[in-house]
């Protein structure tokens, strides 16, 4: 079976190469014929590594380990579903995952381009087949990374997965990441595409929005998850460390988040044409560069992997990437500078600019801190790195800004805002900012975090006027055509999923920063130790220790406390732990051997919606193991015949040493001794429970966190309503020329200028310039449409 | 004011606004950073200064003492060179003796003294073909 997936490996590698030289061949006025090919050549490629995957995957389901990757990562013991997980824990699974992602998107993104944009499609097929023949042939050629590598003769048992990654959350957040990644060599390929073609009108970002759009929803979502999963799973009570590897997963995100904002404004005004190509490459080369860290022993970071082969060849292909992008942008620089300017400062292109700016020197203050490492080593020899601190001294202000701007822009109109207009729109969410700050200024201790309650502020202005502009549009549909509120909302939501999805997108991130900084600025922490019978109180809890509890199975043993909280008039129950791993892969071994492994914190976690209780413990177990030590002592004595060991002993001793002649007779060893040791392990933890020992409580409490959550999911919703295709009713045939195209653009640019003015943002007199305009540009494109 | 001067002038001030922010940043992270050291660059240094502690706790050097901890730490690829270290705070999951660590703190007289809660375990090797997992 894994010679098949070697076979279908390689040639899924040929297939790469053929469909980036068909694509080339087809560049250029050839015929029809060669574009096709590659088109199907990159089909083909995404179903021999559709193949590929699933061999793996049977792989791991039935327990086959003569592959090495299912040796490596899974046992008979590990659940099914963590076994299906397994294939990503593992650094020739991912690559295989990412190549598999890749050929997946680059067949939809072709399939949803067949037949458009004759000239770009062969370029954009060449990168993105050239790409995933470079992760293809990374399996095949660098050293110790082929998913199909095998053992032989093929062992018994694997070495199982880590316990610290089974865990739901911890089984998603890989794919998703990597579809984030992945996806975002799309609309990278289409650009190139662009700029070798000098097309450089919105064609190409119209195909490959949606993408765009995919990815950073995937990689938002891959974030989220990891940060929750650090939260709830380990025993630091925190969900995000400006750790390289967190880093290097958000600065492809920012940078994707100013690319859907930028090219919107070359979408509607023809501009910013310059930074949306530089945007792509960065985005594309971040999410390179993240790839790269994840593998690579470069940067310290909980994360980081060690060394591997991997890392030097990805980062090679950055360095192409990068110099082959700059060098198509400058030669391109004359086609892409728009005649138009920027009108006035009180628009949304040029709040579009300055967001552009904000999340530029945002991903590069982290880059700075993440690379610090290396900088410093360049100019003191030193590796030098930074905390926390510096990095939240960076971020903070910028992300205030950036939620203040979440709230301006969509208040604005495009091309320009009477200040008429401007004082209607504003006013009611700059009242509510005022009403905010004062109100938590008098009323909680917020003022003396100035930082926190300017974020509180801003997000409440932000929050009110999106809500104002959900608020006037449907007034402004309803006035058009009548029925009820509700109704019009629904309607005029889904009529300009865009806009509406985006506003929701920006909802849920204010809700996301509110939740960030309540939960660090007003976070209570404190460690404690307590006897059983003991409690304590911590920010107006009681925490009363009741009991401890110990638990033992197979693979652990789980030292952990029954906590009673009594909170603001409830009670219930926490029950903290930590689970002792024995190592993966050992047969047999002492019972000190549980202590050996991984260990995890079973955190207590009672969540609300005003605050978090989040309690780890830390067991005082040093009387458990010296018993355990002890015992073992005393085994391996027994076992060794020494005088005065009991007939038990004496009997299994006899049992072992004939099992060291005669083989056969090992398994039946093995078991004897695994029953006495199961009950002696058993009798030596339980013990526990009768030390009254005291355990160290790590209680933290930490307001506004589930609103991180909820408000993530909030982003991502309104990024499912914007990614939504229009419904049947209204879809139009796609358009089949560059010229239809901007038709329609042009058409949805005078309804976009009619409900600004119907909610309010235009004055009469803008509006009618406005229209005016559009409208003189509207017959200009018919004109040309009729007389090619 | 016509338009060209005032894009110029927007320009100029944008640049600005980039040019100080970025000299913030370096000037800042040259004296925020702590030098990241291993054991044996360590050895025989003067009390005092701020470092960043990296390398391999000892297998079987971790004991517990009153509210911490103390172990020593080797160098990644020489075990020979090792330095004690003392450290209260928050105890990573995968802290055990063979694991590589990374930790912020102070020499004096000769211990590497952690600062609290910045001890941070490095996840066990998914990508390594051999170790102890």
């Amino acid at each position: 079976m894994a010679s098949l997936g070697s076979v279908f490996l390689a040639l899924a590698f040929l297939t790469a190469i053929f469909a980036a030289i068909a694509a080339l061949t087809a560049t250029g006025d050839v015929e029809e014929r060669l574009v096709e090919i590659s088109r199907r050549a990159v089909y083909g490629l995404c179903a021999l590594l559709t193949l590929c995957v699933a061999l793996i995957e049977v792989a791991f389901a039935r327990d086959d380990f003569s592959f090495n990757i299912v040796q490596q990562h899974s046992s008979i013991e590990t659940p099914t579903f963590y076994k299906l997980a397994a294939m990503w824990s593992s650094q020739e699974g991912s690559l295989l995952l990412w190549a598999w992602v890749l050929s997946i998107a680059a067949s939809l993104a072709l399939y949803a381009t067949r037949g458009k944009l004759r000239e770009i499609v062969p370029w954009a097929t060449a990168v993105m087949a050239a790409i995933a023949a470079f992760f293809t042939g990374l399996m095949l050629f660098a050293g110790g990374v082929n998913p199909f590598a095998t053992l032989d003769p093929a062992p018994a048992d694997g070495i199982g997965l880590n316990p610290l990654l089974q865990h739901p959350s911890m089984m998603i957040h890989p794919p998703m990441l990597y579809s984030g990644y992945v996806a975002f060599t799309i609309p990278f390929a289409f650009a190139v595409g662009a700029l070798i073609t000098r097309r450089l009108d919105a064609a190409w970002i119209r195909s490959t929005r949606r993408f765009a759009l995919i990815a950073w929803a995937f990689l938002g979502l891959g974030l989220l998850l990891g940060a929750r999963w650090s939260y709830t799973e380990l025993g630091w009570g925190g969900y995000w460390a400006w750790d390289p590897v967190e880093n290097a997963a958000l600065m492809p995100w920012l940078m994707g988040t100013a690319f859907l904002h930028s090219i919107m404004v070359q979408e509607k005004r023809g501009m910013l044409k310059v930074w949306n190509a530089c945007l792509i490459v960065a985005t594309f080369s971040l999410a390179l560069l993240g790839t790269f860290l994840v593998r690579s022993g470069v940067l310290q970071s909980i994360h980081a992997f060690g060394d591997s082969t991997v890392g030097p060849y990805i980062l090679g292909l950055i360095g192409v990437v990068l110099i082959g992008s700059t060098a198509l942008i400058v030669s391109r620089l004359d086609d892409l500078r728009s005649q138009k300017r920027i009108d006035s400062l009180a628009s949304r292109e040029s709040v579009f600019l300055v967001n552009n700016f904000l999340l530029v020197a945002l991903c590069a203050a982290i880059f700075w801190g993440t690379f610090f490492p290396l900088i410093s080593e360049l100019f003191t020899g030193d590796k030098a790195s930074l905390a926390a601190p510096w990095f939240d001294r960076y971020t903070t202000p910028l992300a205030i800004v950036l939620v203040l701007f979440t709230g301006i822009g969509p208040l604005l109109a495009w091309r320009r805002i009477s200040w008429d207009a401007a004082k209607r729109v504003f006013l009611a969410p700059a009242v509510v900012a005022a009403v905010v700050a004062i109100g938590l200024a008098l009323l909680t201790d917020a003022a003396g975090k100035p930082w926190a309650l300017a974020l509180f502020a801003f997000a409440a202005f932000s929050l009110t006027g999106l809500a104002q502009e959900f608020w006037r549009g449907a007034a402004a549909r309803r006035s058009l055509s009548g029925g009820s509120m509700p109704a019009a909302l629904v309607a005029v939501v889904s009529r300009n999923r865009r806009r509406y999805g985006g506003y929701i997108v920006h909802a849920g991130v204010a809700v996301l920063l509110i939740g960030i900084a309540a939960s660090s600025s007003f976070q209570t922490n404190r460690d404690v130790q307590l006897r059983p019978g003991e409690s304590t109180v911590v920010d107006g809890r009681t925490i009363a220790y009741e009991r401890p509890t110990v638990g033992v199975d197979s693979n652990a043993f789980t030292f952990g406390a029954v906590l009673g909280v009594e909170q603001g008039g409830k009670r219930f129950l926490l029950r903290p732990s930590r689970r002792f791993f024995r190592p993966t892969g050992v047969e047999t071994g002492t019972i000190g051997s549980f202590f050996d492994g991984e260990a995890t914190s079973e955190v207590g976690l009672k969540a609300g919606a005003g605050s978090d209780l989040w309690i780890a413990v830390q067991p005082d177990i040093s009387a458990v193991r010296r018993r355990i030590r002890a015992a073992d002592a005393d085994f391996r004595a027994c076992i060794r015949g020494a005088p005065g060991t009991p007939s038990q002993c004496r009997a299994v001793a006899r049992l072992m040493q004939a099992a060291a002649a005669n083989p056969r007779l090992r398994p039946v060893a093995s078991a004897q001794i695994d029953t006495l040791q199961a009950a002696t392990a058993e009798r030596l933890a339980k013990s526990y429970l009768a030390d009254d020992a005291p355990a160290t409580f790590r209680v933290i409490v930490n307001p506004l966190v589930t609103w991180i959550w909820i408000g993530g999911l909030i982003a991502l919703a309104g990024a499912l309503i914007a990614i939504w295709p229009g419904r049947g009713a209204r879809r139009r045939p796609a358009p089949d020329s560059e010229l239809e195209a901007l038709k329609e653009a042009k058409y949805r640019e005078i309804r976009d200028a009619e409900l600004d003015h119907a909610a309010g943002k235009l004055s009469d007199e803008d509006f009618a310039i406005l229209d005016a305009e559009l409208r003189k540009e509207a017959v200009e494109i018919l004109d040309r449409v009729r007389v090619p | 004011m016509d338009p060209g001067r005032k894009r110029k002038i927007r320009l100029v001030v944008a640049l600005g606004v980039a040019v100080l922010l970025a000299g913030a940043l370096v000037y800042t992270s040259f004296s925020a950073s702590s030098e990241a050291k291993e054991p044996s660059q360590l050895v025989g240094v003067s009390s005092g200064g701020s470092y960043e502690l990296t390398g391999k706790v000892v297998k079987g050097s971790v004991r517990h003492e009153g509210e911490g901890i103390r172990f020593r730490v080797a160098d990644r690829d020489d075990a020979s060179q090792s330095i004690p270290v003392t450290y209260t705070g928050t105890i990573p999951d995968p802290f055990r003796g063979g694991r590589e660590i990374v930790l912020s703190g102070t020499v004096e007289n000769g211990t590497f003294v952690g600062e609290r809660d910045t001890l941070v375990t490095k996840c066990p090797s998914k990508f390594t073909t051999s170790g102890d997992g």
